[in-house]
């Protein structure tokens, strides 16, 4: 377990485990199981709580939300840039203010932009 | 916190070039916000006009100036803006111009090259009411000075991880320019989303190779590689995998065999004026990348890569080669005529020191003028469905219109690479270059592929003069001034580049030198 690419003979050993868990419990339940080939009424059915099975599993999402979940994606990744910023910027002065300043300054251009083209108005 | 933290000096003389780009593409998203529709494209081809012209003169005053090891990096040695950078960028920035000038075009049809609304249900009522009357999106300049921005970026970085950053900044606007054709919608945006996905696995190996880089030598800036090379004590293999990985990467950008595929379908999907801006610019980019990644970080080796990629160089070379004779498509022959010239230049970077890079720096503008003014004449041959690329409408278009059969001749001509052309000059400093560097097995294979493409070019000039016209050849447009200033400078530089290739020689070979 040594040397530079041993700590990944961990990840494999893990791996290895995961494997022989899994297969072990379906080997397991095989052999306790008994076997009754026919196919009664609602047994080869999704489990759902009770409830009977909603037909099919392909949901379409309204493109619309996508515009939204961009705009999310974006200004979280700002705020993901702004928290170490926040550490250091009383330590670098005006300068790293206004770095700041100007990043978040190109993407409120980007929401400047949504906004006008009307990506934002909910139709 | 009682750490004092420093900041990197920023050198902004040699950072202008890219900030006026970047800067020209943020205005140019407001010009799109709020400068009224009628006014948009000629306020943004201004805009992007003139941010390129700035920029170039900003590059031809830093070389005037003088640039020497000791100025060339900036931003705590993240950038490296040394002489073959320079060259690069300045290259980058004229075919950007050239391209631009077709990306500009708007007489040749109504409304231009670009959809007006790229969201709109292809086919549908309101899709065929734009295809009509409206004007195309003018959000393809703000993208094309991204894309430019991040290419200049690009050549400069030396760092793995600022080139990254770059690669994804130059590829993203590029993903969205193929999609934005106004006929074939489509094909254009199954070419865009064929693009992106593939780039998006050729970025992926490209941070893994970063990564393990890292893993091997803990640094992932160019210098720091290349002193732990031979120094570090972590397994070879890591280091091995790591530049297998980035090449990967690297070789998707370039088009090499067999990172090859999305090629064709792209440049056929694209917007015509887009597709000459990639195969002009993004190879100038994707190559002077690749080229400081082996020459600055990896040169110690030399031995691993180089063996690999003459391999690779060859399988570029003989498959482009082929499969350009068996295409029926002029968009496609020409992605495969760039799949094979990535060979070629390849060859040349393979031949190694100063002689492979300027004949690299040379291939690159030569090819670059080549290509786009050929693209530009493709976009002249057009019916009533848009451009007619396919060979057999193309026969008996000498008795048509014999001035642009006898341009589109001796562009193909240069593509084959015969003497007077920028394509002999070109070759031949690439070859010379690998005989040079003892690849010469590499120069034999090129000489054969040379050879085997001069056939498909030959075809075309065959139809275009001996066959007989038909009821269905098409007519060839009048330019408009953008497109014939595109189509005249390529011309022109090939055929100077052809005749008196020595000045733009000597501007490469000087600028044949990175800085570590």
């Amino acid at each position: 377990m040594d040397g530079y690419l041993g700590p990944y003979a961990t990840v494999g050993l893990l791996l290895l485990v995961g494997v022989l868990i899994i297969g072990g419990a379906f080997t397991a339940n095989r052999l306790l199981r008994p076997s009754r080939p026919n196919a009664a009424d609602g047994k080869f059915d999704t489990y759902e709580c009770g409830l009977d099975p909603v037909e099919g599993g392909w949901a379409q999402v309204h493109i619309r939300y996508y515009i939204y979940a961009y705009l999310y994606v974006l200004f979280a990744v700002e705020a993901v840039f702004l928290f170490p910023w926040a550490v250091v910027y009383l330590a670098g002065g005006a300068k790293v203010i206004a770095e700041m300043a100007v990043f978040v300054a190109v993407l409120a251009l980007g929401l400047l932009y949504a906004w006008r083209k009307q990506a934002l108005r909910w139709l | 916190m009682g750490d004092t933290i420093s900041f990197p000096h920023l050198d902004y003389a040699a950072l202008w070039p890219m900030l006026i780009l970047f800067g020209a593409a943020c205005v140019g998203v407001l010009v799109e916000a709020f400068v009224p529709k009628a006014w948009r494209n000629t306020v943004q081809l201004v805009l992007s006009l003139l941010a390129m012209g700035a920029a170039l003169v900003m590059v031809i005053k830093r070389a005037a100036a003088g640039v020497t090891a000791a100025n060339a990096h900036t931003a705590s040695d993240a950038i490296s803006i040394d002489k073959a950078g320079l060259f690069l960028q300045g290259a980058l920035l004229v075919l950007g111009i050239v391209s631009l000038l077709l990306i500009g075009e708007r007489t040749l049809e109504t409304g231009g090259p670009f959809v007006a609304q790229a969201a709109i249900t292809v086919g549908s009522e309101a899709d065929r009411r734009q295809a009509a009357r409206e004007s195309g999106a003018t959000e393809v300049y703000p993208l094309a000075l991204f894309a430019l921005a991040g290419m200049l970026l690009f050549v400069t970085a030396n760092d793995l991880l600022v080139m990254f950053v770059a690669l994804e900044v130059f590829s993203l606007p590029l993903y969205l320019l193929c999609a934005l054709a106004r006929r074939k919608r489509l094909l254009s945006q199954e070419a865009a989303v064929k693009y992106f996905l593939l780039g998006a696995f050729a970025s992926a190996f490209f941070l893994f190779g970063v990564a393990m880089v890292y893993g091997f030598a803990n640094a992932v800036d160019f210098n720091s590689i290349h002193a732990n090379i031979s120094t570090s004590d972590k397994p070879f293999a890591l280091l091995l995998i790591g530049l297998a990985m980035l090449a990967i990467g690297l070789l998707f950008k370039v088009a090499a065999v067999p990172f090859h595929v999305w090629t064709p379908d792209v440049y056929q999907g694209a917007p015509t004026p887009v597709t000459a801006f990639m195969a002009a610019c993004t190879k100038a980019a994707a190559f002077g990348g690749l080229a400081r990644v082996l020459y600055v970080g990896f040169d110690r080796s030399n031995w691993n890569f180089t063996p690999v990629l003459g391999v690779i160089a060859v399988l570029t070379m003989l498959v482009g080669a082929v499969l350009a004779v068996t295409q029926t498509d002029l968009k496609r022959l020409l992605a495969y005529s760039s799949v094979a010239n990535a060979g070629y230049l390849l060859v040349g970077v393979l031949g190694g020191g100063a002689a492979g890079l300027s004949s690299m720096l040379f291939y690159l503008v030569a090819y670059g003028f080549a290509i786009i003014a050929a693209f530009a004449l493709l976009t002249l041959v057009r019916d009533a469905d848009g451009e007619a690329t396919h060979l057999s409408r193309w026969a008996g278009l000498g008795r048509r219109s014999p001035f642009f059969a006898s341009v589109f001749t001796f562009l193909l001509l240069a593509f084959a690479g015969l003497p007077l052309t920028s394509g002999f000059t070109a070759k031949f400093a690439v070859f010379g270059a690998a005989i040079g560097g003892g690849q010469t097995w590499l120069v034999l294979f090129g000489v054969l592929s040379s050879i085997i493409l001069a056939f498909p070019y030959l075809r075309v000039i065959v139809m275009m003069w001996l066959s007989e016209p038909g009821d269905t050849t098409p007519s060839v447009s009048i330019p408009g001034a953008l497109t014939s200033a595109a189509l005249m400078v390529g011309v022109l530089v090939t055929l100077l580049l052809g005749v008196a290739p020595s000045s733009l020689l000597d501007l490469a070979n000087n600028a044949a030198s990175f800085v570590r």
